[in-house]
């Protein structure tokens, strides 16, 4: 219920944001579906990667690609299931190589892998625009064009709530999914993957079952992310790139459904703030991440969690003394 | 239903399993017994898959199951529970036994519903629970729970799989002594209502005594001494070897 | 050319080895994967070339090489003050922790470079250009690769002996093959953890410092490092000198002769071939 009434007053946000926060609300819901994404993996199946900037690259330069060489294609309504397509390609890929392995190894294994498609698509600038990257013209959606129109009014207006629908989308099927005997699985494979083996579970398989399904979601806020930004580089598959959606997912708490949402927001007015105030602004994240795994190992949602807990008990014992 | 034939296992000079012949029935609850080294776990090995005999067979229902992996016999119905608990940690005690029948059923592909919209299932692990009597613990996650409720959760999951033989290696190791007749009460309750045959490695003769159908001595890879709990205490051969009492 | 490009193989393979030695002994005696190694050959890269810029002028020849050592023991020391501060919170925690924790360091030491020496670029070339050149089997070689390569040989044999013949050494790998026993063992874990964190940090920086006599040292000039670390690290196998060492033998040749033949697909081959080394032995080549 509560979420119901969360999702109508998103709907107003529009009309209460000048354009300048709009965007960067905008930036943070698409960072949303990431880290729904990314948390399917960390959270629950127990799989730490420092390499899922690649599939936010893959989404992202999907859309990209598809503007420069496909520009009769470049509608929504394609754009979207191909971004999908192709990053659940590469995580099928990507994925078969890394669940072979586990903890350190798949870490390492997973970092590196994006770093390959870092390499290329640095280095085949021919095709992707290299360090300069390419541009991410509005698109049309189902029909209707938006040429003629500034980027900062198609964002404020149609995109905005196509974007609040497919976050919408994103979190309940996430929420389905993982609540779902399929999600229960997964859970017992983060839990303990030998007794997951003895009673039945295919561990090797599920794991890349929630890589894809995770690959997919990152992919789509990657995909998403492109219109707000108006440009896509390979830096995008850089594997610092990646750490910052595993900051963002521990940020928020990656041991509750909701955390990754609050900790994309979080991230991305702190790291905003950051850059606005100081040159040294990796610094300031840097410290920021250092202070809260010493102090909020389960994130800002988590340690609100436990407060609320223990107020709780609390109550109980003193409604009890009485 | 099980039938061990001529089993050997060498580890090198080692002879860890010896020519070792085994049978069990249905619904029989079979104590093995023997000093430290005697066998008895590489047999158990064995017989759930860990382990490749060098020679000799394994039967399970007139299946030959020697070579099988251990992912088939669980498919077959042979369960094992483990000395060290093996729990999914951070799980709801519900959830570790619910997840169990949902990989027995195959429904882990399921991925749309909420795993409580699965009323059979889940009334079907709420039942296992209360034969255990853990029910009321439901909701909570192993970090709440006693050793010995932590022995029977364990036990309660390999229980879900349905398996037709269950192997318990040292089921009250670990557990308190003031607790280890309230387990094992559970436990054989359990067992006993839906007619499953166990193998049970165990080291406390009380316990051996108090629940078992059959006893086995084994030492040194061999079967040493076989029959009822009784008749086993009253052997001079065993009470010399196994407990160390000459008389 | 073919001995050019066999030398030069050899000559990254050097770098590389002593960066991921360096890892290596902090994986293998702390379990734990510090990213913020890149960060540490950074550190060391930047010291020896901004001392070597400081005293060219004024110093004899013999002063300008022992200075780049300068750049190992600034990294020891941030090593030391690592581990002290915050590392040691760590050992206890999950691996997810593990690596953030390292990954907010990188992101910290990145601007303490910057705030330190600035965004400029430091050539620090004199230690090359002082050795010259030397005639190898009919081709001009620099001898500053040759310097690396005898340093490098000198630093792995010095590890490979400390590891296997002292008391300090026979701990540390005690403490990698079994933290828990080696407790029970009455191990002083916390002075011998950060004493391998220290020698770890101290070969990355000694790698950074060799080699900002041929490229200058610039802001991120840690990165790549530490990808091509983790891939030596992967390929050669967990906690293994001898894995190191055959990592980076392949990583270097690989790289060497990729460049030579056809510089794009340099990055993606060595990738394929740590691949397919991978489908093949999961824990690497000499993994445990």
């Amino acid at each position: 219920m509560v979420y119901v009434l969360i999702f109508i007053v998103l709907l107003f946000v529009p009309r209460l944001l000048s354009i300048h926060d709009l965007m960067l609300f905008e930036y943070g819901l698409t960072f949303a579906i990431v880290g729904l994404g990314f948390n399917l993996l960390l959270g629950y199946t127990g799989l730490l990667s420092f390499g899922h900037g690649a599939y936010f690259a893959a989404g992202a330069y999907t859309v990209g690609m598809i503007a420069k060489y496909l520009p009769e294609a470049y509608r929504l309504e394609i754009l979207i299931p191909a971004a999908l397509l192709f990053s659940l390609i590469l995580a099928v890929i990507f994925g078969f190589l890394c669940v072979r392995h586990t903890k350190i190894f798949f870490s390492i294994l997973a970092l590196s892998l994006s770093m390959l498609l870092y390499a290329l698509l640095f280095k085949l600038y021919h095709l992707t625009g290299g360090s300069d990257g390419l541009r991410i013209p509005l698109p049309s959606l189902l029909g209707i064009s938006f040429k003629g129109i500034r980027r900062p009014e198609f964002l404020s207006g149609t995109y905005y709530y196509v974007l609040l629908v497919l976050f919408a989308f994103s979190c309940v099927i996430m929420k389905g999914i993982v609540s779902s005997p399929f999600g229960k699985a997964l859970q017992a494979i983060r839990d303990n993957e030998v007794r997951a083996e003895l009673i039945g579970i295919r561990v090797r398989r599920y794991r890349l079952y929630a890589f894809c399904i995770s690959g997919m979601f990152v992919g789509l806020g990657g995909a998403l992310w492109t219109f707000v930004n108006g440009h896509v580089t390979a830096d995008l598959s850089h594997w610092v790139f990646s750490g910052e959606i595993v900051y963002m997912t521990l940020l928020g708490g990656f041991g509750i459904f909701e955390g990754p949402i609050i900790g994309a927001i979080l991230f991305t007015y702190l790291k905003l703030y950051a850059m606005g105030n100081t040159q040294y602004w990796m610094f300031v994240i840097g410290a920021t991440l250092i202070v809260l795994v010493m102090l909020l190992p389960n994130g800002v949602a988590g340690a609100f969690v436990s407060l609320f807990a223990k107020l709780k008990r609390r109550k109980a014992a003193e409604g009890s003394a009485c | 239903m099980l039938t061990v034939d001529s089993l050997k296992k060498h580890f090198g000079f080692v002879k860890a399993v010896d020519n070792v012949n085994l049978e069990i029935k249905e619904g029989e609850i079979v104590s093995i017994i023997g000093t430290n080294g005697a066998g008895k776990t590489t047999l158990v090995n064995l017989i759930s898959g860990y382990l490749k005999p060098d020679s000799g067979r394994i039967l399970f229902f007139d299946r030959d199951i020697t070579f099988a992996s251990p992912y088939v016999r669980i498919k077959l119905g042979v369960g094992r529970s483990f000395q060290l608990i093996q729990l999914f940690g951070n799980t709801t005690v519900l959830d570790n036994v619910r997840t169990a029948l949902f990989s027995k059923y195959g429904m882990i592909r399921k991925s749309l519903l909420p795993a409580e919209r699965y009323s059979s299932v889940t009334d079907e692990a709420v039942k296992i629970l209360e034969n255990f009597n853990l029910a009321d613990k439901r909701n909570l996650t192993p970090t709440g729970l006693s050793e010995g409720d932590l022995k029977i959760l364990d036990i309660a999951i390999a229980f879900a799989l349905k398996s037709k033989l269950l192997l318990l290696d040292e089921p009250t190791s670990g557990v308190a002594t003031s607790d280890k007749f309230k387990v094992m009460d559970s436990i054989i309750s359990a067992i006993k209502r839906e007619k499953i045959s166990t193998l049970i490695i165990e080291h406390d003769m009380d316990i051996v005594s108090g629940y078992s159908d059959r006893v086995v001595v084994m030492h040194e890879g061999k079967v040493m001494a076989e029959g009822k709990p009784n008749e086993i205490m009253e052997n001079k051969e065993v009470k010399a070897v196994v407990f160390g009492i000459v008389s | 050319m073919w001995v050019v490009y066999t030398l030069n193989g050899l000559y990254f393979a050097a770098l590389l080895f002593l960066t991921s030695l360096g890892l290596n002994i902090i994986l293998g005696v702390m379990g734990i994967l510090n990213l913020a190694h890149g960060s540490l050959y950074a550190i060391g890269a930047f010291m020896a070339a901004w001392t070597v810029i400081q005293i060219v002028a004024k110093a004899p020849p013999f002063v300008l090489y022992l200075s780049l050592l300068s750049g190992l023991v600034l990294a020891g020391i941030v090593g030391f003050l690592m581990e002290k501060s915050f590392i040691r919170a760590m050992y206890k925690r999950t691996l997810e922790y593990q690596l953030l924790l390292t990954f907010g360091a990188l992101l910290l030491l990145e601007d303490v470079i910057k705030m330190i020496w600035g965004g400029q670029a430091y050539y620090a070339s004199a230690p090359f250009d002082l050795l010259g050149n030397v005639d190898i089997l009919g081709h001009v070689y620099p001898t500053y690769f040759l310097f690396v390569m005898l340093i490098t040989l000198l630093a792995g044999l010095f590890v490979w002996f400390f590891m296997g013949r002292t008391k300090l050494g026979i701990m540390l790998r005690a403490i990698s093959l079994d933290r828990e026993m080696a407790t029970g063992l009455g191990l002083d874990i916390g002075r011998l953890s950060t004493f391998a964190f220290v020698l770890g940090s101290g070969l990355a920086g000694l790698a950074g410092a060799l080699v900002v006599p041929t490229t200058p040292a610039l802001l991120g000039i840690g990165m790549e490092p530490l990808i091509l670390a983790f891939i030596v690290v992967v390929v050669g196998g967990l906690g293994s000198l001898k894995g190191a060492l055959v990592g980076a033998l392949l990583v270097g040749f690989t790289r060497s002769f990729g460049i030579a033949i056809l510089p794009e697909i340099e990055l993606p081959l060595l990738f394929l071939i740590a691949g397919i080394i991978l489908v093949v032995k999961p824990q690497g080549l000499f993994g445990r």
